[in-house]
């Protein structure tokens, strides 16, 4: 019996013990989701505030008390935004660059990958330092010479000179920024997960480096490929200074600096906010539609990183 | 796709074919013949760096270190004597001395701030089972953005609308201010206070810097062994201890990482203040909140190159020393 009443005791105890242990995990559940509420709230704002603001008319906006959905929603401001910044035009030439300097940084990109993860070369170690030694160095440092070079001034010569003046074209939009040695380290390390028996396989059947490189390498690494490009176009969208410092006239403008240089004050002198909200939304949707599909990829990339484009 | 190499692997080994003597001599007969194709699969990627990379780093030192160069002397014809006035010069410069206590200022600021609260979340995050997913989207969502965009929009979130003095609206963060009794402030109208700006500035790197710190810290925590926490847990350490004494110890890598790349990135902190206020880089254009990398910028058109180049040549070191720091903290703080 002695046993019996010391039992039921002792399994009352841990009964409590579990319920107020579960309390405090529920209340500290309740805390880490408020908290991660309202950081999310916090995080989502602005967003919410630029779309809102885009359908808003300008008394609604200027309205003393803000209202938190607009009471008519005003798609003219999108119109207007589409007229003020010449948004058409820069959205082409925006892809015409992004695309030319995609697809040629990966021509790049994949060859000199390549012979760093395969082929054996004397010096190649060194050349691989030398590449990994330039992530150091922060690209304002490039920013003035290249300025200059792009520009027809060279240090041998005297004056500038016209014909090498390559400013305002596209040309000094793509070349300068094609070749990346952080998307050469990406792609080296995926293609060195690639097995080297297959590559010696590849060679007793006589098949050619470019070949193989072609038909075997590629198709494996397809998701970094992904990655790259992503990060490549995005970039292109998301550049600004050295577009406005090389070709900043009307018939090169890119978008970002099409948007930050134009005028959305009317004939009273005053700021058309909301138009200029449909701008910033306009330019900000296919960053959203990449984010949405693509996000797997960018994360990929980005964590090895810590640069934007 | 590790799948597709694995079974690759597991199908054809040359081992498996051929043997070993003939596979050494495979590797030597490849080895004679890539010396010369190596060099060819890498020249268009040498070519422009040769031109665009290594040829700038070697001109930038040159102008830096030749005194008072200038793009218009030199098309005058004029000579310059070796030495570091351009640094001694750019130094003595309140313009710069004010673009250098913004630039530290703005990172002494925000890499706490924004370390800390992607911390806190990231540890948040990696607590709770539902709705994981959606929260780790939503804190995603910052990083792919375009940072002059919304740059602008922090602008009219902070501005106040009207003209002169006829206030029409303090814009939505005044309005929320008021709402506890704070304010309103002039935060980025013309007039505003250095301070003010710095507020608004900083809010908003912030805001962007957190959702990068958040993916790579939530993936060192889901890495991060369980049986930790369940030794902690039969210990009855509490929740703080184990924070302070498992947590934060186990993703240091991760965190000196995150720290090193946003001293760096606000070292070369300038399109957002870019969004902010606009090339003028400060309220009406009066460049209170400009940084090293805006006097760069500043000094090119003006043709001032040695000016230029010391200034982005003292941005390099600061950014080699910090960088420098960060290694040496970093190996006698992190762990494994």
């Amino acid at each position: 019996m002695a046993d019996f009443s010391k039992y039921t005791k002792k399994d009352l105890n841990v009964e409590s013990a579990s319920r107020s242990q579960r309390i405090s995990k529920i209340a500290g559940n309740i805390i880490t989701y408020i908290f991660l509420t309202i950081m999310a709230v916090i995080i989502i704002f602005p967003f919410y505030w630029m779309i809102i603001s885009s359908l808003k008319t300008m008394e609604e906006y200027r309205a003393n008390v803000p209202t938190l959905w607009p009471q008519n929603i005003y798609f003219e401001n999108f119109a207007t935004a589409f007229g003020k910044a010449n948004l058409k035009d820069l959205f082409l030439h925006t892809l015409l660059v992004g695309t030319i300097s995609t697809v040629l940084s990966l021509i790049v990109t994949v060859l000199s990958a390549f012979a760093f993860a395969r082929l054996q070369f004397k010096g190649k170690n060194v050349v691989f330092g030398l590449l990994m030694a330039t992530m150091m160095v922060p690209g304002e440092l490039y920013t003035i010479t290249n300025y200059l070079t792009v520009s027809g001034r060279l240090p041998f010569a005297s004056e500038s000179i016209s014909a090498l003046d390559f400013t305002n074209t596209f040309a000094v939009l793509i070349f300068p920024m094609l070749v990346s040695v952080f998307y050469i380290y990406l792609l080296r390390q995926t293609f060195m997960q690639i097995p080297n028996e297959l590559y010696l396989a590849a060679k007793v059947d006589g098949t050619s480096d470019f070949k193989y490189l072609w038909k075997v390498m590629l198709p494996l690494s397809v998701s970094t490929i992904i990655t790259i490009t992503i990060l490549k176009m995005m970039g292109a969208w998301n550049a600004y200074i050295w577009p406005r410092l090389v070709a900043n006239d009307a018939a090169h403008q890119l978008i970002t600096n099409g948007l930050r240089g134009a005028s959305f004050t009317d004939e009273f002198g005053e700021t058309n906010y909301p138009a200029q909200m449909a701008a910033v939304t306009i330019v900000s949707i296919p960053l959203f539609l990449i984010f949405v599909f693509l996000r797997k990829y960018i994360m990929r990339g980005v964590s090895r990183s810590g640069i934007k484009g | 796709m590790k799948k597709k190499i694995d079974n690759a692997q597991n199908n054809v080994t040359a081992a498996d074919l051929y043997d070993r003597k003939t596979i050494v001599k495979l590797n030597r007969d490849i080895g004679s013949q890539n010396q010369l194709k190596g060099w060819i699969y890498l020249a268009p990627a040498l070519l422009l760096l040769l031109v665009f990379s290594f040829y700038p780093l070697i001109n930038t030192f040159r102008m830096a270190f030749l005194n008072g160069y200038n793009g218009l002397a030199i098309v005058g014809g004029e000579s310059f004597s070796v030495g570091i006035e351009n640094f001694k010069t750019v130094l003595a410069y309140s313009d710069f001395k004010q673009c250098l206590l913004n630039t530290i200022l703005l990172c002494v600021i925000t890499v706490p701030i924004s370390t800390i609260l992607a911390l806190l979340i990231a540890v948040a995050l990696n607590s709770i089972k539902p709705l994981q997913k959606v929260y780790q989207t939503v804190f995603f969502l910052p990083y792919v953005t375009n940072s002059i965009a919304i740059g602008m929009v922090f602008n009219a979130m902070f501005t106040r609308v009207g003209l002169g003095d006829l206030v029409q609206t303090q814009g939505i963060i005044n309005n929320i201010l008021g709402i506890f009794g704070i304010g309103p402030f002039n935060f980025v109208n013309v007039g505003s206070s250095w301070g003010a700006n710095m507020f608004v500035v900083c809010t908003y790197i912030v805001w962007n810097a957190i959702p990068f710190k958040i993916l790579v810290l939530l993936g060192g925590l889901q890495n991060v062994n369980k049986q930790y926490y369940e030794a902690a847990k039969i210990d009855g350490t509490s929740k703080v201890r184990t924070f302070f004494r498992i947590t934060i110890p186990l993703v240091s890598p991760m965190l000196a990482y995150v720290i090193i790349t946003s001293f760096i990135g606000g070292f070369k902190e300038y399109s957002s203040i870019v969004g902010i206020f606009g090339e003028g880089m400060g309220p009406g254009g009066n460049g209170q909140m400009n940084t090293i990398v805006g006097y760069v910028y500043n000094m090119l058109p003006k043709s001032n190159l040695g000016n230029a180049s010391a200034a982005s040549l003292i941005l390099f070191g600061i950014i080699l020393i910090v960088t420098a720091i960060n290694g040496y903290v970093s190996k006698k703080k992190v762990h494994y």
